[in-house]
């Protein structure tokens, strides 16, 4: 092919290729955009989209909690913290703290593997924001409880639906932050019941606590 | 402006006594009008640009502040306003402070000579078209002082870019300018107006085969004297950051911005001036629109009408086109705009003579058959369009609204 009929050959090219480029985007014009506006204009709440295994913010179920810490030696990053505490009377423990650090939990599902009862697992819940990023701590005990044993025959107790313990303890994102400081002993029922009901002295319990969260 | 003072002086015995201080006040007025409105102008292109990215792009684009994301242009400006005011510790401060005034003037400049109407017009220059390539020059001069003084790299190839593609193309677009205004016989955008009719196969583009090329010719060399796609290599932001006002910030910042897209307006108005017919009205001739103040504004209107359909082909045309390269586009520049342009000058010589040795028929056929052509183009065009989106019929349909 000649040089000219190529010079040619090449406003030809670029014509036609402009024109139907511009066609193509012409076309985008008038469909509808695949955008989906997270999160308030959705066709269905994007929660029942998750899937099944979806591994959002982790959850506590204390009532079901042995206080065995595993979750917290399981976890690779110490976001769980869990504090346990010699039982004033003598006989047992208390489960003094559950700390979940959410905001610097990755998800990895390790310690929902390790808990034996499987009180710890996670929830749909995904989005959670503050303006002090402390308070994306979640404080899953605010007193000494006394943790659930097992005992053969009973079933472990139930649990509220996924995502429902975490959601009612998250702070709303403008919250001030507020140092957490352990409530008062209260006696409850700590589900499978260890036989110390009331035998423990109600009144604050002092520091000291021995921690058992580093992992 | 001229007229409409002789008619003003008729009418308001304030004029007639102090006919200095009048017109000082007339062209004050005008001025200041005239800047209001197209900053009105540019604001909202910049969300009709992003809109209709996001549509081309399958998405949504702003939506969020106002309706349908429309206030959206006084947020990011108010934003600007608000930000800080940087300026590099290296750079050359004055030349740094200054460098944005010549690329504001240089585009409102041009609002001097386009004509809205037979009376709305700033000054009715005798040399309008020389004048408007003499003004959108001083752009470059902005652009290259802001590209140095920055003391960045990215600004100065910027800048240098910038220079290397508007002394370049300015050849081109002259050229294709005089290929129009060869027939209309006159450099006034008044005349050049006048001189069509307000129908499409009055136009200048339908004129001659020439003129016909002309348009394209000169709508792309306008693009790339206007930085934008696919000639924004000064502002290549995957090469060069932001080009030449990869420094700037806040409110310096946002007059660059203003003036691209204040810019966008001029390259519409220029064609729509000088191809398509200006503020001409169809059915309704010179004498009668220029005695009836509401025509004047309805043929405003409809100048407006096409300036704007002209700015949507050029944001179309930047969703749609990559970016070229630099030797890509100095080749397309020097081997194919610029012979071109002086073919067509030479061509339009030529028509010029055959015209007139010809009968008056033989040229009125041939611009209605590129009026024909342009229709052509223009339902082709959607023809493919529609084709495209039934080619992707079977794409997932969404249910649910914007």
């Amino acid at each position: 092919m000649g040089s000219v009929s190529t010079y040619f050959e090449n406003v030809k090219n670029a014509a036609v290729t402009i024109f139907e480029g511009m066609a193509v985007t012409l076309s985008w014009m008038f469909r509808r955009p695949i955008t989906i506006q997270y999160p308030d204009r959705t066709p269905e709440p994007v929660k029942d989209t998750l899937p099944d295994r979806f591994r959002g913010i982790l959850e506590v179920h204390i009532p079901a909690c042995t206080a065995c810490s595993a979750c917290a030696r399981a976890c690779p990053i110490d976001v769980i913290l869990v504090e346990t505490q010699k039982h004033p009377s003598g006989k047992g423990r208390l489960l003094m703290r559950f700390d979940i650090d959410i905001s610097k939990c990755m998800y990895c599902g390790l310690c929902t593997e390790a808990c034996p009862t499987g009180c710890l697992r996670h929830t749909p819940v995904f989005e959670a924001t503050g303006r002090d990023i402390h308070n994306l701590v979640v404080h899953f005990v605010d007193g000494p409880v006394v943790p659930y044993k097992h005992k053969k025959g009973r079933p472990v107790p139930a649990s509220p639906p996924p995502g429902d313990i975490v959601q009612a303890l998250l702070k709303p994102w403008d919250a001030e932050y507020v140092a957490w400081s352990p409530g008062e002993f209260v006696e409850r029922d700590a589900g499978g019941g260890d036989g110390e009901k009331g035998a423990a002295s109600p009144g604050k319990v002092e520091g000291g606590a021995t921690g058992s969260g580093s992992g | 402006m001229g007229d409409f003072f002789e008619y003003l002086k008729s009418q308001w015995s304030f004029a007639q006594e102090h006919p200095a201080l009048a017109f000082f006040l007339l062209v004050v007025g005008y001025g200041i009008v005239m800047i209001g409105f197209f900053s009105a102008f540019a604001g909202p292109v910049t969300w009709v640009e992003r809109r209709v990215a996001g549509r081309m792009q399958c998405r949504i684009g702003p939506n969020r502040v106002g309706p349908h994301g429309f206030l959206q242009w006084l947020a990011d400006g108010l934003k600007n306003f608000l930000k800080e005011d940087l300026i590099p510790n290296a750079a050359d401060k004055i030349l740094f402070r200054i460098a944005v005034y010549p690329v504001f003037a240089g585009v409102f400049l041009t609002f001097v000579v386009l004509p809205l109407g037979p009376w709305i017009v700033g000054a009715d220059l005798s040399v309008g078209v020389v004048y408007l390539l003499a003004v959108t020059a001083l752009v470059v001069t902005g652009i290259i002082m802001s590209g140095w003084a920055s003391n960045s790299k990215w600004s100065l190839l910027g800048g240098i870019r910038s220079a290397a593609q508007m002394v370049s193309y300015e050849v081109a677009a002259g050229m294709a300018l005089l290929t129009a205004i060869i027939p209309a016989g006159s450099l006034s955008f008044q005349d050049i107006i006048e001189h069509q009719g307000g129908w499409p196969w009055q136009w200048l583009v339908v004129y001659s085969p020439a003129t016909f090329l002309a348009f394209f010719v000169y709508f792309t060399a306008s693009l790339a004297e206007g930085n934008r796609t696919p000639f924004d290599l000064p502002e290549a932001e995957s090469e060069l950051v932001a080009g030449y006002n990869t420094e700037y910030s806040g409110m310096r910042f946002l007059f660059f911005a203003f003036a691209e897209w204040a810019n966008l307006y001029v390259i519409g108005a220029v064609i729509t001036a000088v191809f398509l017919g200006g503020w001409r009205i169809p059915g309704v001739d010179i004498a009668t629109q220029t005695n009836n103040i509401w025509l004047q504004f309805a043929g405003a209107a409809i100048f407006l009408t096409k300036a704007s359909v002209l700015v949507f082909v050029t944001i179309w045309l930047r969703w749609t086109l990559p970016r070229l390269r630099v030797d890509q586009l100095m080749l397309m520049c020097w081997k194919y705009f610029v012979p071109f342009g002086i073919g067509l000058v030479v061509l339009s010589l030529f028509w010029q003579v055959l015209a007139a040795a010809v009968p008056t028929w033989v040229t009125s056929a041939i611009s209605v058959l590129l009026t024909l052509a342009g229709a052509a183009l223009v339902a082709g065009m959607f023809w493919r369009a529609w084709y495209n989106i039934r080619a992707g019929k079977d794409a997932p349909v969404y249910t649910w609204l914007i």
